[in-house]
Formats: structure tokens, C-alpha cells, sequence
């Protein structure tokens, strides 16, 4: 048991029709069976007292409700009475998710500046705003874990731990770049860190990741290996009327796969708005249908993530089987760095630029004494010069030559066939130049 | 085997010509195991298999009985395999050979395989490593292509090629693409394998040809067989391939038989089949057609023309060297395939070797296909719209005068 103050997991932020009984909401959330280890810790008397906070919503965008973050204000009333021992985190646990959240922030926001001054093209999603999901998640895993993403992939690579300067200069398209250039803003992939994309096409990933969690089994149950990596399926709440999705929640519970469904669910796919595009907008309802614990947590506070990754991770390594988590976040920006993101409301962009996830971890760690400001000014200087860094290793790397473009098509080039002179294409000297026609 | 020895027609054709052997083939900078045996069968100098006996290789597609042919090399004899067999037995060979191989698919595992292709591995192997699945095409393709990507070499089992049209999402996208994307850093070798063409009577939507639907994608590589022989000897090489594969199996060829050797041989992915060696004209064939393109040479030998049929299996990438050599010869080049017209494999072959060959093409290529109609219930209107026998004998004659 991690802590004595658990985390509040807020089960209807988005209520929209009060006709909902108190009875349904308390049964929806029991998951019966051994799910309910997850289940009954998080629920119970928490969702009372969650419930009467709420008020029904409107009918647009303002229909989120305040989720506040109330471990800061709970760990006030407590720290009079007991040690630290009540607390969270440690403080270098405390400083590594700082310096995480504050990478990915600052990661972000130098792409955008460099978008803007033409250094890369295309499609760039950013992920401001949700950072506490991915350092919340991905900072519990071993290197041998994988990871896999959508398009809004920078700051799970860089979570995971691919340099700065590798995926900038991919994102520069440059040879240099994690995937020499080839794969983009979208397709971010790491062999060394298992990060296993990067994918244009929302739920594309997730039978990937379905199949990843798969290996691991098989290694386990076929190979007999000591084998307990665990795979985390990141995705959004547009892909959560996908078909993908459900195929693979049916299949990861059915074989008890060890990986964990998260779902980012911001609320917007680009300007479809979540609750007018689900007709049960809870997600996390979707996983107790398929057999799993489906949690939901407020995905602005890293502490509140990171306790329920903690456990929903734990499952997953002890074969207990998936986990559907959804965070509920919010990105600071548009869509894109193309979307003019007009629709959504000002005032919910306020609302929610007052939790700021960074903001709030910084508030936690000065008032329980785990950091004083110069400390996370030194890792702020520290981030910053790592991202210049980045930015001029990847100005300066080359772009990639025109020989590289025929060679990873195929991992056995022999597949680009034999040519009329009855050696194989890939020995043609035109094609190691990249000028052959194949 | 049968099939595979009729090389050589008459003892004037070098061997050379014919000659499958490694050594061209091989890359040296690369590290992959060499092939074994290129084609079994190859010829014994005097070996005199000749037209007559090309003309009585079996026509009827769903045959189970061979010429009684004995075997014309000096190793053992072989056994006997139905195609469905000689594809387990190459699936269940790779299965014993390296525990990461793995198939997954609907009724795979208990139930067999839906053409038992399957049958009895998952009593051997488990149920984990002959996965039953869910009918959830794009995600169990996709969780293959994850799985390929971690270190497992999945073998995917449509039960139908045409199912795999839901699979076409993760196909294209994450099977053809994420090797290029990731810059190299995850390799796909997976297979992708089922039946499809036009079978009896099956109804529009079980009598796809995907063929068609698949070449454009970067980053597969397509075969098609139609012998036990090759079947198995393809169906390893798939497995083996670090490349992804989609292996293209035909509904009416699963109960042909043929001997097959017992010792161990992996075909080459890349190659096509000479499967008669002729001089007036290039038949270029794949998986069925090949055998009503046999039962039109009987005829067309009758009257006296002279065939040359290739199977080109490989149906991407194209064996130009194979195709090329034998346009160089006859000067004239039929296709008969059951792709649709439009966009099909012959499409594409006909363009590849005009674009290539045309310099030694004395007349315009002449493609049959299958008609690009929906493949009606009907039998009379189903036998329509593949190309029959008597189509590509009449092809012939009127290219050859």
C-alpha cells in the first residue's frame, strides 16, 4: 500500500443527465470478481462525497465540472498530525517528475516555435497540458516495457526516455532523427527504449500494443522466460468509439495480456467534442464490459496518475490482466499546430489553465518541503539547455542522402525481387544510391 | 513434383539456363541462411521428359490423382502430401525449428483450421502458440504485426482472404509501413496466409481475389502456390523471411496431390516456376490458372504449338529474370490469371514487361483475366467469369498465326 491518502477519483465530472440515480452510479462502479481489488480501493465512500460536488452540467464545453485537485488540500490537513511517511512521493521521485513534466512542456513549446519558423512541416500535435498522464504513467516502467502512442507522441518518447536530440531532429527530418528522418512528428519509434510508435491513424496502435503485451506473455507462458514487461496503450477519446478499441479491450482481458489501456480523454478530437460524439461519455465504464477495472482519474494532478498507474501496472506485471484507465486531461493548445482551435470555449481553457499539472506538483513539492525554488530552477536551466541543445544538434545534422531511400523498405531487400538481369535489385549498384527504379 | 520436373524438353537445353542454383542468389554481406534445394528435381543429364509427358500433368483443378510419375532424381522418393498437408507439414517444420513461430487466426487452434491446415498443432503446441482468436480481423492482424515487432514471428491465418479486407487497415498501414517509419529499427516478419480465389459456387464475397487489392503496398512482399510442392517449400520461405509476407492460397487446390521430398527444402521467395519449357509462346500463370493453362497446352500441343508455362508465384516482386528470359525466346507473352481485369496482377505484369521486354515482344501482350463482374452464385455464370481453357487455347492460335 503506497499511502495513506488515496487518491480521489472523480467518477462523473462530465454528468450530463441528472436523471442518473445515485443507486445506478454505485453499481456501475463495483466491478465484481477479483477486478475489484482495483475497484474497491478507489470507490466506495470517495464516490459520495465526489458525487454531491457535482453540478449538472451544461450543455456544451462548460459541461466539465471543477475536478479539483484536492490531494494538495488534503495533505495539509494531515501534515500537522504525521511524518513524511504520509507523503506521496519521495522528493527525488518528486524532482524526476518535475523534470519530466517540465521536458515535455518545454519540448512542446520550442516545436511550436520551430514550426513557426519553418524548421519542420506537416502535422505536429502537441501535448501540452497533459504531461501528468505520461509522466504520471511512464516513469513506473523498465526500460524492457513498451510504450505505444498516436500521432501526440513526443513527450511519451521523451517520457520513455529517447533523447531530445533524437526526436527533434526526426522531427526536423533529419537523418540523425530516431527514425532517420523517415517516420515524422507522428511515427516517434525507439527500439532501445521499446517505444513502439507513433501512429497517424487513431486506434491503429492499439492491437500493436495488444500485440506487444502478447509477446510478453508468450515469452513467459511458451518460451518459459522470466518475462513480466508490461505495455502502456496510449489514446484519446475519439479513438474510443473505434472498433480497434473494443476488438482489443475483448482480447487483452480474455488472455489476461499484461498491458494497460490509458485513455487521454481532453475531451476534444479536434473539434468533435467527447460528449457529442459517445453516447455514454464515461470511458471508463467501457472496461467493467469486457471484464477489466475501468478507472477513471483526474489526469491534471501526476501524483493522483501515478498511484493509479502504480496499481494498474502491478496487475498487469503480478498476470492479473489489462487495466482501462482514463485520465481525464485537457490539451493547452489546438489539435495541430494547423488547428485554428476556435471552438472550444475560452472559459474552459481558462478553467483549466488553472491546473496546470506543473504548476500544481510545484505547489505540492514547496509546501511539503520536498523542493525549494532553486532547486526546480536548476532543472528548469538544466531542461532548457538540453533543449537548445536539441535544437542545434538537429539544425546541424544532415539531412538525409538519397541513398536512403530504398533502404529500409524491405528488412530483406531481396524482396525487392530480381531484376531482368537475374541479380537481385538490391545488388544494383543504383539502388544502394537510391536511383534505381524498383 | 511432377509439376516441378517438366524442365527441359529435349536434351538440347543446357542446364545452365535452367539452373536454380544458390550461388547468384546469395548476397554475401548478408547473413541469411541459404537456401537448400532451389527446385527439386532438377534435371539428370538424358533425362528425356518430354512433351507427351508435360501434356498428361493433370488438369482438373481439384484432382487428388497424379500421373503415376517415378522419380526421376537419385534421392529417396519422397512422400505423398495433399496441399493442405504439405503446407502443415512446412508450418509445422518452422513451428519445431524456432519457438517464436506462432499462428493466429479464427479456428485455428481447436477447431483445426477451417481448411485443417492447423489440424493437431495446437494439441502439440498449446494453445497460446496456435492462437484461437476472436473474429476481430484488424485487431488480430494487428496484434500480430506488435507481436512480429517484439520478437515473435506470427503467422496470421485469414479464414478467408477476403476477411482480410477488414485487415486491410493494419496491412497497409502498420505491416507494409512501420519497418520504413521506424527507420529500420523493427522488423515484421510476418506471414499473412489464406485462401481465397473463386471456388464453387461460394458466393461474390468468398471468391476475392486480394491479390490485386495488395500489390500497391510498399513494403510486402506477395506469393502465391499452387503445388504441394510449392506450397510447402513457400510457406517456409514466408516463415523464414524477415520480410512480411502474404502467402495466397486457393480454395480448389487444397486436396491436389503430389510427392513431395522428405528431406528438408525451402523454396526461394523471389523465383518463379518454369513449368513447361516451350518455344512459341509465354503463358505467365499463377495459383489455379495454372491448371487450366495445363489443360489449354495439352490441347494446344495437340494442335501443335509449343507452350512455354511459367508460374510466376512471386507475385510481388516479379521474377523479371525468369519472365524476361522466356519473352527473349518466344517473342510472344499470354497472361492468364483469376485476378480482376482492372488493376489486377496482370495489369501490372503486363506494364512491367512492356516497360522492360518490348524490344523482343513481336506482338502485343495479351492478358486474360477474370471479368470484372462480382463472382455471381450461378455455376454457369461463375465458369464466365474465370478464364477457361478453351479461352486460352483460342488466345493462343489467334497470337501465334
Amino acid at each position: 500500500m503506497a499511502c495513506s491518502a488515496t487518491a480521489k477519483i472523480i467518477h462523473n465530472p462530465l454528468m450530463l443527465s441528472s436523471s442518473r440515480s445515485a443507486e445506478k452510479y454505485e453499481s456501475c462502479c463495483k466491478i465484481s470478481g477479483p477486478t475489484s481489488l482495483l475497484g474497491s480501493k478507489f470507490l466506495g465512500k470517495k464516490l459520495l462525497s465526489a458525487k454531491s460536488a457535482i453540478s449538472p452540467a451544461s450543455r456544451r464545453s462548460g459541461a466539465v465540472v471543477a475536478v479539483s485537485s484536492d490531494v494538495v488540500k488534503e495533505k495539509k490537513l494531515k501534515s500537522s498530525s504525521s511524518a513524511a511517511s504520509n507523503l506521496l512521493i519521495t522528493k527525488e521521485e518528486g524532482l524526476v517528475l518535475y523534470e519530466d513534466m517540465y521536458l515535455g512542456r518545454a519540448f512542446e513549446d520550442m516545436c511550436a516555435q520551430m514550426y513557426y519558423r519553418g524548421k519542420m512541416f506537416g502535422f505536429v500535435h502537441l501535448y501540452n497540458g497533459q504531461e501528468a498522464v505520461s509522466t504520471g504513467f511512464i516513469k513506473l516502467l523498465k526500460q524492457e516495457d513498451c510504450v505505444v502512442s498516436t500521432y501526440r507522441d513526443h513527450v511519451h518518447s521523451l517520457s520513455k526516455g529517447v533523447p531530445a536530440r533524437q526526436v527533434m531532429s526526426e522531427l526536423f527530418g533529419k537523418t540523425t532523427g530516431c527514425c532517420r528522418g523517415q517516420g515524422g512528428s507522428m511515427h516517434m519509434f525507439s527500439k532501445e527504449h521499446n517505444v513502439l510508435g507513433g501512429f497517424a491513424f487513431i486506434g491503429e496502435g492499439i492491437p500493436v500494443a495488444t500485440g506487444a503485451a502478447f509477446t510478453s506473455k508468450y515469452k513467459r507462458e511458451v518460451l518459459k522466460e522470466n518475462c513480466d514487461e508490461v505495455t502502456l496503450a496510449f489514446f484519446g477519446d475519439g479513438t474510443c468509439n473505434n472498433g480497434q478499441f473494443f476488438e482489443c479491450l475483448n482480447m487483452a482481458s480474455l488472455w489476461k495480456l499484461p498491458i494497460v489501456f490509458v485513455v487521454e480523454n481532453n475531451l476534444w478530437a479536434i473539434g468533435m467534442s467527447h460528449l457529442r460524439s459517445t453516447s455514454d461519455p464515461q470511458i471508463w465504464k467501457k472496461g467493467p464490459a469486457f471484464g477489466m477495472p475501468g478507472v477513471h482519474v483526474d489526469g491534471m494532478d501526476v501524483l493522483k496518475v501515478r498511484e493509479v498507474a502504480q496499481e494498474a501496472i502491478g496487475r498487469a506485471r503480478r498476470g492479473e490482466g489489462p487495466t482501462l484507465v482514463e485520465c481525464e486531461t485537457y490539451r493547452f493548445r489546438g489539435h495541430s499546430l494547423a488547428d485554428p482551435d476556435e471552438l472550444r470555449d475560452p472559459a474552459e481553457k481558462a478553467h483549466y489553465a488553472t491546473r496546470d499539472p506543473i504548476t500544481a506538483l510545484k505547489k505540492y513539492l514547496f509546501e511539503n518541503n520536498l523542493a525549494n525554488e532553486a532547486e526546480l530552477k536548476a532543472i528548469d536551466k538544466k531542461i532548457d539547455e538540453i533543449i537548445e541543445d536539441s535544437v542545434e544538434f538537429a539544425d546541424a545534422s544532415p539531412v538525409p542522402a538519397r541513398n536512403q531511400l530504398l533502404e529500409n523498405v524491405f528488412a530483406d531487400p531481396r524482396g525487392f525481387g530480381i531484376g531482368p538481369d537475374g541479380k537481385y535489385r538490391c545488388e544494383d549498384p543504383k539502388f544502394t544510391e537510391g536511383t534505381a527504379q524498383v | 513434383m511432377a509439376a516441378a520436373l517438366l524442365h527441359g524438353v529435349g536434351s538440347t537445353t543446357p542446364l545452365s539456363s535452367v539452373n536454380y542454383n544458390n550461388s547468384r542468389r546469395s548476397l554475401p554481406e548478408r547473413k541469411r541462411a541459404s537456401f537448400l534445394i532451389q527446385c527439386y528435381g532438377s534435371l539428370l543429364p538424358g533425362s528425356k521428359i518430354g512433351i507427351n509427358r508435360a501434356a498428361k500433368l493433370s488438369t482438373n483443378a481439384v484432382t487428388t490423382k497424379q500421373d503415376n510419375v517415378t522419380a526421376s532424381t537419385t534421392s529417396k522418393p519422397g512422400h505423398e502430401l495433399l496441399l493442405f498437408e504439405a503446407l502443415r507439414e512446412g508450418l509445422e517444420e518452422e513451428m519445431e525449428r524456432d519457438p517464436r513461430v506462432c499462428v493466429m487466426g479464427e479456428d485455428v487452434g481447436h477447431y483445426g483450421g477451417s481448411y485443417k491446415v492447423t489440424k493437431g498443432l495446437a494439441d502439440k503446441y498449446g494453445d497460446l502458440r496456435v492462437l484461437d482468436t476472436p473474429i476481430a480481423e484488424n485487431s488480430f492482424t494487428g496484434m500480430g504485426i506488435g507481436a512480429a515487432m517484439t520478437g515473435l514471428r506470427p503467422i496470421v491465418e485469414g479464414m478467408n482472404m477476403g476477411f482480410l479486407l477488414l485487415a486491410f487497415n493494419q496491412i497497409s498501414n502498420n505491416c507494409g509501413m512501420l519497418h520504413y517509419t521506424s527507420g529500420g529499427q523493427f522488423e515484421i516478419p510476418i506471414v499473412i496466409r489464406g485462401p481465397g480465389g473463386v471456388g464453387r459456387q461460394l458466393g461474390a464475397e468468398h471468391s476475392q481475389r486480394l491479390e490485386s487489392y495488395f500489390q500497391s503496398i510498399p513494403g510486402i512482399q506477395m506469393v502465391a502456390c499452387s503445388t504441394p510442392y510449392n506450397a510447402k517449400g513457400l510457406m517456409k520461405a514466408a516463415i523464414r523471411s524477415d520480410n512480411p509476407v502474404i502467402l495466397f492460397e486457393h480454395v480448389l487446390l487444397y486436396n491436389l496431390k503430389e510427392r513431395v521430398p522428405d528431406e528438408e527444402y525451402v523454396l526461394n521467395l523471389e523465383e518463379a516456376e518454369m513449368v513447361r519449357m516451350g518455344e512459341h509462346v509465354t503463358i505467365l500463370t499463377y495459383s489455379r490458372m495454372r491448371y487450366h493453362v495445363m489443360q489449354a497446352a495439352k490441347t494446344l500441343v495437340n494442335k501443335g504449338y509449343d507452350p512455354e508455362v511459367i508460374d510466376i508465384r512471386s507475385l510481388k516482386p516479379f521474377d523479371l529474370h525468369t519472365i524476361g528470359n522466356s519473352v527473349k525466346k518466344t517473342h510472344r507473352v499470354v497472361i492468364v490469371e483469376e485476378c480482376m481485369r482492372t488493376g489486377g496482377i496482370g495489369a501490372s505484369l503486363t506494364a512491367s514487361i512492356n516497360e522492360h521486354f518490348h524490344d523482343y515482344l513481336d506482338a502485343p501482350i495479351v492478358c486474360l483475366s477474370s471479368q470484372d463482374v462480382p463472382t455471381p452464385y450461378a455455376g454457369t455464370l461463375e465458369d464466365w467469369t474465370v478464364v477457361q481453357p478453351a479461352q486460352i487455347v483460342a488466345t493462343v492460335e489467334q497470337l501465334c498465326q
